[in-house]
C-alpha cells in the first residue's frame, strides 16, 4: 500500500480497464511474438537489421530466440535448399502451438531466381505459411509491416477457440 | 521478281556473319620457351609417360596417363617445389569422347609458376586419390564424386559433400537438367511426407514470375483483398489498409479520411 493518499478519481476514473478474455489474451500474444532465428541467406541480414537498433523489433515485442521451443513465429529468411528441407520441417514441428510462419523474400516464397534442382520452390511445399513478404531482399520496413499484419491477424482470431494444430496436409 | 523474305525479326538477326570466321584459339607455346617448365617436364618425363605438353597463358599443361597421377603429383610436390594443389575437378566430355578429363592445378610459390596436370578417364573408371599428398584434395575429390560420379580409390571418406547423402544423379553432368530430373523435383516431398503426398502438394511451379489475378488461393491484389477461394470478378471493392482495429485504441484518435479536406487549389 502506498503511504501517501492517492486520489483515484482526480483524473476522471479509477486506474482500472475492463476488457474481455479474448482481447487480453490476444493483446499478450500479439505483442510478444518471439521469432525463431532463421536466417538462411541474404534475407537473414535484413532480418538482423530489423532486430537491431535502427529498426528495433523489440518495441513490437519481437525478440529473436535461438530455440524453436521458445518461438512463436518462424521467419524463413532466405533460400531453402532441398538438403535443408527436412530440418525446417523438424524445427517447425518442435515449435509450440500457437505458431505462425512468415515467408520472407522471393526465395522463400517461390524459390526466387534459383530455378534449379537444389532449391525448394517455395517453403509452402514443406510447412504452412501465414504471410508472404515480397522482395529480394525485403527491406526491414517490409518485415515490420509483415509483423504488424501478423499482429492484426492474431488479434482477429478468438483466443478462446480451441487451437487446431497447423499442418500442411 | 525477287522472292519475298519475311522481315519480322530482321533486326534481331545478326547483320553480317563471316562465313570464314574461325574463333581465335589461345596460342600454345613449346615447353622449351621457358627454362623452369622445361626442367620440370624433363623431371616428369624421366618417371612417367607424357602424352602431350605445352604452355598456354604462361602455365604449363601436361597430359599424363590416369594411372600415373599419384606418382606425378608426388614428384611435383617433393622434388619440383609445387607445394600447393590449388584446384582439381573434372570436365564432362561424355558426349564427345565418352569420358572425363581430370585436371590438377598446381602452384609453386617459390618458382612463381603454375602447372596443370591433365588426364583422361573413360566413363565408369575411378582415379587414384591424391588425398595423402594434399589435404585440399579431400573435399575436392568428394565434390568430384558428388558432381560427376567419379570415385577416387583410397579416399578415406568417399561420400557426397554438397548434395544430400541419399541424392540420386550427378548434377554437373552436361546431360543433367538444370531444373532437376524426376527424383530432384519430388525429393523433399518424398522424403518428408512420402510418395502418397505428391498428389496433395502438387508439382513444383517453376515459373516464378507467374501472377494470376483470378486465383484467390495463391494471390491477393493489394488493397482489393478477398477471402481465400472467392471467385474474382474484377469489381472487388477497395479495402482500406489499417493498422488499427475498428474499435480503435485507448486515447488514440483514428484518422478519418472522410473528415479530412484535400486542398486542390495550389494558389489558395
Amino acid at each position: 500500500m502506498a503511504q501517501h493518499k492517492i486520489n483515484y478519481t482526480q483524473n476522471g476514473g479509477l486506474p482500472v480497464a475492463l476488457t474481455s478474455i479474448d482481447k487480453i489474451v490476444n493483446w499478450g500474444r500479439s505483442n510478444s511474438i518471439w521469432a525463431l532465428t532463421y536466417g538462411l541467406a541474404c534475407c537473414g541480414i535484413e532480418m538482423m537489421a530489423s532486430g537491431a537498433s535502427r529498426y528495433d523489433f523489440d518495441r513490437f515485442g519481437t525478440i529473436f530466440r535461438a530455440s524453436p521451443r521458445q518461438a512463436d513465429v518462424m521467419i524463413v529468411a532466405g533460400t531453402l535448399t532441398k538438403k535443408h528441407a527436412e530440418f525446417i520441417k523438424r524445427l517447425y514441428d518442435q515449435m509450440t502451438e500457437p505458431k505462425w510462419v512468415i515467408s520472407m523474400g522471393s526465395c522463400a516464397n517461390t524459390g526466387g531466381m534459383f530455378n534449379t534442382y537444389a532449391t525448394v520452390q517455395g517453403v509452402d511445399r514443406i510447412i504452412p505459411v501465414d504471410l508472404y513478404l515480397p522482395g529480394c531482399a525485403p527491406r526491414p520496413e517490409t518485415l515490420q509491416y509483415g509483423v504488424m499484419l501478423l499482429q492484426k491477424k492474431i488479434r482477429a482470431n478468438k483466443a478462446s477457440r480451441a487451437q487446431t494444430a497447423k499442418r500442411l496436409m | 521478281m525477287r522472292a519475298y523474305k519475311p522481315k519480322d525479326n530482321v533486326q534481331a538477326k545478326a547483320y553480317y556473319t563471316d562465313r570464314y570466321y574461325v574463333s581465335p584459339q589461345v596460342p600454345k607455346l613449346h615447353v622449351e620457351s621457358d627454362e623452369i617448365f622445361a626442367a620440370d617436364l624433363e623431371a616428369i618425363k624421366a618417371k612417367v609417360d607424357v602424352l602431350d605438353a605445352y604452355i598456354q597463358v604462361e602455365q604449363m599443361v601436361v597430359f599424363i596417363n590416369p594411372s600415373d597421377n599419384y606418382k606425378v603429383l608426388e614428384l611435383l610436390r617433393d622434388e619440383c617445389d609445387y607445394t600447393q594443389l590449388s584446384e582439381m575437378s573434372a570436365i564432362d566430355w561424355l558426349a564427345d569422347r565418352g569420358g572425363f578429363e581430370i585436371f590438377y592445378q598446381m602452384l609453386s610459390m617459390n618458382k612463381r609458376k603454375r602447372i596443370r596436370i591433365k588426364m583422361f578417364i573413360n566413363k565408369g573408371e575411378a582415379v587414384n586419390s591424391v588425398e595423402k599428398l594434399f589435404r585440399s584434395a579431400d573435399w575436392s575429390e568428394r565434390e568430384m564424386f558428388d558432381m560427376f560420379g567419379i570415385e577416387a580409390n583410397g579416399h578415406p571418406f568417399m561420400k557426397r559433400i554438397l548434395m544430400p547423402y541419399d541424392w540420386q544423379g550427378y548434377p554437373l553432368l552436361k546431360t543433367y537438367p538444370l531444373q532437376g530430373d524426376e527424383f530432384a523435383a519430388w525429393y523433399e516431398v518424398d522424403k518428408i511426407y512420402g510418395k502418397e503426398a505428391r498428389d496433395i502438394i502438387g508439382p513444383e511451379l517453376r515459373d516464378t514470375a507467374k501472377v494470376d489475378r483470378y486465383d484467390s488461393e495463391r494471390f491477393a491484389r493489394l488493397g482489393h483483398e478477398v477471402p481465400k477461394g472467392t471467385k474474382i470478378t474484377g469489381n472487388e471493392p477497395k479495402n482500406e489498409q489499417n493498422y488499427q482495429e475498428e474499435g480503435g485504441v485507448f486515447m488514440i484518435k483514428k484518422f478519418d479520411k472522410k473528415d479530412s479536406v484535400v486542398v486542390d487549389d495550389p494558389q489558395r
